[in-house]
């Protein structure tokens, strides 16, 4: 514990980016969770009475054209947008980190088959993805998160599988296979371990793209659905269309999902000149 | 050499084939279908019999694995078929759009260089100073902002600020370079500054991992100056992973704006692609998927090669 | 080390107040309420924002409009898109038009004279003007109308004539001279009249339809005030005067100019840096305001109540909305007035009525549509009478899913409404929002609990607005989504169309919506929507009317220098 704690101040000490990046982030993982702690509105229920109230200290940032609480609209939609990120980048990271594993380590035609698969969806525009996935399935908060999902893997796949490759060339890889030690088994001890550092700077990279993607998903009406409190419903729905007449409507969220993006990059890029300087992938 | 380059170029061939696969499934898979969307989304009574029959003209009657030969067939002599929703030629609605889209990604591409070399270079030599990290903030600010969002308040911004706000109409820069700027400037500048912040950043991690390296530190000890050695030997060093990013960019911006497109109002191919698919337009749907994957796998190519030829150890593996 | 970090919160700090600072810019006009630029209280269109009478019309000038969606072909009888009638319309006639001064009164647009019908109602005749010419010099005749007709009442196989059904009373036309068209129904017909005065049935050339009967599709060429000179798909559409159109001394502009643009804040934004002036479908109360504020000498608002509306449908093939019971319930839990009120603040929908557009013709009194349930002033009550049939009908704690379109004017409020109003029932909705296309398919297909469903028509006229309440497998086939089949509701439907007495029809109507909207409570609407029109004051001789549709000729239309 103390130890994971000195590691955490090192990082803040010698990345203040990472650092700065780091509070955020667990500034709103702290709004997700104590939501229901912070505030007592309901972030669904109208209110026809206080329709697009300005910011005052029972509604610290205003109220919506529903009557709705923007503060604890803001609280709720964290949950969101850590659902979204999370669940987006660490899937799509995962399933890509599998991949160029297995396809560096097997090679052959396993190799040459996932490769041009990742080619596939690579070269295949995001926003058919998008709306292929979303129209099948409706604009679920999940549905939302298998869309963005889909193309991060090859991306991570790709870095992935050039880190990999190198590290099966090594000989102490060559070695152990010698020994006759299961394939599975040397992938998995020796090989997957040696490359988690790209996947884990993939990873946080695809954090605040993902929430960014929701946000653009919703600007195209194929983001998370009403009544559903998520930041970028928020920031296209109510802030752009009452931009003038009520532009806290448009702050509170453009500034929850800037900042939050924020965080997971600048930790992202600190973490990145951390784990490896010399790291070439875009 | 030559054997890894034509190998390299077969590969292309079953990553087109499978992008014409996939389109073509997934499109069909999704639900909804264009006859119905153009009757019955205005809210028209129209008898089942003239959907239906509207459907035999469109050839969707047809089963699933006959219209994909049909539209291999017609690709294979160079026929990309005719838009479902309008009825005219797919080439012709495509063409259109292209010229605007190049250019808006010519010129994002030309500003996001002009901001992210300098930027990256200086950032890397002053490694871990105030410089680098202010550098580094507004870089990453750049990818932090929904990209909707820059472009509503630009527009925001001009209308308040000088009641003007870019032209609507597309002007062809060989016809009215001052109309056609005036239009084009704005959203290339808030895409310029969003591509920038990802070749700002592999210049810098680029140029850094040269610096480290043997001959800059022996240029370093014969004496020579910190600027000539950065110009001449460390960004000249480092410039194939920035171009090769730089080059992503670009295929990815030719159609990639969707959003950026909607808010400044511009005829791009992001904004047909996406009214292509809110129309289930199948066969302009495929041909726009089919182009813009090819660029993209094109371009992917063209850096391969420029590898092979920059670095002998890829071309003797 | 220290530094850098207050460094970056620094630089964070002056990021969040760049994005405030922009959004300040924009508050600080909005908080200075304009008595001047709130005309919001005006219902009916103002007379004084549209200077129709009184003022001598100027001529010259070309007119800039926004057309939010785009043309899918150029043939009006097959499509069913306002977005073809905008650009198009002017290029067009049709045998009779809506008065451009009095969008109520039907009036002879190329024929000569209102029809003459026979003593048994079933003989129509109507001439022509002699004077009407194509813009391609030849002149129109009998001929031309006969094939028009002919193309949208009885097309040729392989052709689509979208609105062939409503013309079902028809059974022959002839055209015995050149200056007279005849047309003989099956029996007598209340709404035959408007018929001839949709905006869809433009007058082609038999000569063109005769080389290819599908040569309307992509060309354009009529007898309207403007003749065609181009469209660039995505970007625009442009029309010149027509300088021997029939009616001497008019069209007053040069040409006009249609600008697609499908960004709702685009357009907005293209009126206000006066790019267009005017955008004929319809604004938001926010973009009127915002408009209003930053153009306070610059800008005229008419509005108008809408023949559009939602209605909310149970499917009734799926328990338990099989139920009646249920059914009512779940319109009795809507508080129509509160919900009108609150959202009319928000999106384009204000006016509680019936099946018919409130402040139309044929909308029910207020008194009577208050016994209606869902309808009654009382909605607290209403939501207490609710529960109690649910728990009649041994419905607890109803939860489903409500399938709406993701558009969010109006539909994304109005169903953000109606589910707020069923979750203080204790009624459980789960907004399921999809893409249009994909929305229609679910529809279709009978792939929901409870839908919003949609109506627009050009016209107050019971035949369009109880189209979709004639049963699924019949005369509703595509257009009722609740699914039920109703031989009594048929009848009744049936038989306000053959009521050629208007006194007569609407008590039949009225009947009609007791049964649909309480009795069984299949389909029942939200409150009625609201058009919007902030536009350039320059434009004048154009007025606001109750549907998108009609009045798009631009005949009238001039620009004040």
């Amino acid at each position: 514990m103390r130890r994971a704690l000195r590691g955490v101040v090192d990082f803040v000490k010698r990345r203040p980016l990472g650092g700065a990046g780091a509070v955020l982030i667990v500034w709103m993982v702290l709004a997700a969770a104590l939501a229901e702690v912070i505030t007592t509105h309901d972030p669904t229920s109208n209110s026809f009475a206080d329709l697009l109230k300005p910011p005052s200290l029972e509604f610290p940032f205003g109220t919506d054209q529903f009557g709705r609480d923007v503060f604890t609209r803001i609280l709720y939609g964290s949950r969101t947008a850590l659902i979204v990120g999370f669940g987006a980048s660490l899937t799509g990271s995962t399933l890509g980190y599998f991949f160029g594993v297995v396809g560096a380590y097997v090679g052959g035609w396993v190799d040459g088959a996932i490769q041009r698969l990742m080619d596939v969806l690579i070269s295949f525009p995001l926003i058919v993805i998008a709306i292929a996935v979303v129209a099948a399935l409706g604009p679920g908060t999940l549905n939302v998160v298998v869309a963005i999902t889909i193309p991060i893997i090859p991306r991570v796949a790709r870095v992935v599988r050039s880190s990999a490759l190198t590290v099966v060339s090594m000989p102490y890889v060559e070695a152990t296979r010698s020994i006759g030690t299961r394939s599975a088994r040397i992938m998995f001890r020796h090989v997957a371990p040696n490359v988690f550092a790209p996947y884990l700077i993939m990873l946080t990279a695809f954090l605040g793209q993902a929430i960014l993607l929701e946000a653009s998903l919703s600007f195209l009406g194929l983001g998370v659905a009403e009544p559903t409190a998520a930041w970028g419903l928020m920031l296209r729905g109510a802030g752009m269309q009452f931009l003038e007449r009520a532009p806290w409507l448009a702050i509170a969220p453009g500034v929850a999902i800037s900042a939050a993006v924020f965080g997971f990059n600048l930790f992202g890029d600190s973490l990145r000149d951390a784990l490896d300087p010399r790291l070439r992938s875009a | 050499m030559r054997r890894y380059v034509v190998g390299r170029l077969l590969l292309i061939v079953p990553t087109l084939v499978g992008v014409a696969i996939l389109t073509f499934v997934v499109m069909r898979l999704v639900p909804g279908d264009i006859v119905e969307l153009r009757y019955a989304g205005s809210g028209a009574a129209v008898a089942q019999e003239i959907i239906d029959m509207e459907r035999r003209t469109l050839g969707l009657d047809k089963p699933m694995a006959l219209q994909f030969v049909d539209w291999m067939s017609g690709l294979a002599r160079g026929d990309l078929g005719t838009s479902l929703w309008t009825g005219r030629s797919v080439g012709e609605e495509v063409m259109l759009r292209l010229g605007l889209s190049l250019e808006l990604a010519i010129i994002s591409t030309f500003i996001a260089v002009a901001l992210a070399i300098p930027a990256g270079v200086l950032a890397a030599v002053r490694q871990d100073t105030r410089v680098d990290y202010v550098l580094r903030l507004i870089s990453i600010g750049g990818l932090s902002l929904p990209s909707f969002w820059i472009g509503i308040l630009t527009i925001l911004a001009l209308l308040t600020l000088f009641q003007w706000s870019p032209p609507l109409l597309f002007t062809p820069i060989w016809e009215d370079p001052v109309a056609n700027l005036s239009q084009m400037i704005f959203p290339a500048l808030a895409v310029g500054y969003r591509s920038s912040a990802v070749t700002m950043r592999m210049t810098r991690s680029s140029v850094l991992d040269v610096l480290r390296d043997d001959y800059v530190r022996t240029a370093r000890a014969k004496g020579l100056s910190e600027s000539l050695v950065v110009i001449r030997h460390a960004l000249r060093n480092s410039l194939l992973p920035v171009v090769t990013v730089i080059s992503i960019e670009f295929a990815f911006l030719i159609g990639g704006l969707v959003v950026t497109e909607q808010v400044f109002n511009l005829n791009g191919v992001g904004k047909l692609l996406v009214d292509a698919v809110a129309h289930r337009d199948y066969t302009l749907i495929q041909s726009i998927v089919m182009l813009l994957a090819a660029v993209f796998v094109l371009v992917n190519f063209l850096i391969d090669m420029l590898y092979v030829t920059l670095d002998p150890r890829v071309r003797t593996s | 080390m220290k530094r850098p970090v207050s460094l970056a919160l620094a630089v964070l700090v002056v990021f969040a107040l760049l994005i405030s600072a922009c959004g300040q810019q924009a508050a600080t006009p909005a908080a200075a309420p304009s008595a001047a630029a709130a005309p919001s209280a005006a219902a009916a269109p103002s007379a004084a924002a549209v200077p129709t009478t009184g003022e001598k019309p100027q001529s010259g000038g070309t007119l800039s409009f926004v057309v939010n969606a785009e043309p899918p072909s150029f043939d009006a009888h097959r499509e069913t898109s306002f977005a073809l009638l905008h650009p198009a319309a002017p290029h067009y006639s049709t045998l009779y038009r809506f008065d451009p001064g009095d969008l109520t009164k039907i009036v002879p647009d190329v024929a000569a004279a209102m029809p003459e019908i026979s003593a048994d109602k079933l003989t129509w005749t109507i001439k022509l003007r002699s004077d009407v010419k194509f813009h391609d010099g030849t002149p129109m005749t009998s001929e031309d109308v006969l094939a028009t007709y002919n193309k949208i009442i009885f097309p040729p196989s392989g052709v689509v004539s979208s609105r062939q059904g409503a013309y079902a009373v028809v059974d022959r036309m002839e055209a015995p001279v050149k200056d007279s068209i005849v047309f003989r129904l099956k029996y007598p017909s209340a709404s035959f009249q408007a018929g001839l005065a949709s905006p869809w049935n433009w007058v082609y050339s038999a000569a063109k339809l005769k080389t290819d009967i599908k040569w309307y599709e992509k060309n354009v060429m009529g007898t309207g005030p403007f003749s065609y000179v181009n469209y660039v798909k995505g970007a625009s559409w442009e029309g010149k005067k027509n300088p021997d159109y029939f009616i001497k001394g008019q069209p007053y502009l040069d040409g006009y100019k249609a600008l697609f643009i499908t960004d709702a804040t685009a357009g907005v934004n293209a009126i206000r840096g006066k790019q267009a002036q005017i955008e004929f479908r319809g604004f938001t109360p926010q973009q009127r305001d915002d408009l209003s504020r930053a153009l306070p000498n610059d800008l005229a608002i008419q509005e108008a109540p809408w023949i559009c509306v939602n209605y909310i449908v149970p499917n009734t093939k799926k328990k338990p909305f099989d139920d009646p019971r249920v059914r009512r319930a779940l319109t009795l839990a809507i508080d129509r007035y509160a919900l009108g009120a609150a959202l009319s603040k928000i999106t384009i929908v204000r006016d509680v009525g019936g099946l018919m557009r409130p402040g139309g013709p044929f909308a029910m009194a207020d008194a009577d549509l208050e016994k209606i349930a869902g309808f009654s002033k009382d909605g607290k009550a209403s939501k207490d009478k609710a529960k109690a049939l649910l728990a009649e009908a041994g419905v607890t704690n109803l939860t489903f899913e409500f399938l709406n379109r993701n558009i969010s004017t109006p539909y994304e409020p109005v169903a953000v409404g109606i589910i707020d109003q069923w979750k203080q029932a204790g009624i459980t909705a789960t907004h399921k929002v999809k893409e249009t296309t994909a929305y229609l398919a679910d529809l279709s297909a009978g792939n929901f609990d409870v839908g919003l469903d949609f109506n627009c028509d050009f016209l107050d006229e019971p035949d369009l607005q109880l189209a979709k309440f004639q049963s699924a497998s019949k005369g509703g086939k595509g257009l009722n989504r609740g699914g039920y089949d109703d031989a009594k509701l048929d009848t009744m439907i049936d038989a306000q169309s053959r009521e050629t007495d208007p006194a007569k029809r609407k008590v039949l109507v009225g009947a009609i919506e007791r049964y649909a909207m309480d009795e069984m409570a299949y389909q029942t609407p939200a409150p009625w929507w609201f058009r919007i029109i902030p536009h350039n004051n320059k434009v004048r001789g154009w007025r606001v009317g109750s549907n998108h549709y009609t009045n798009q000729d631009l005949v009238s239309v001039w620009l004040a220098k």
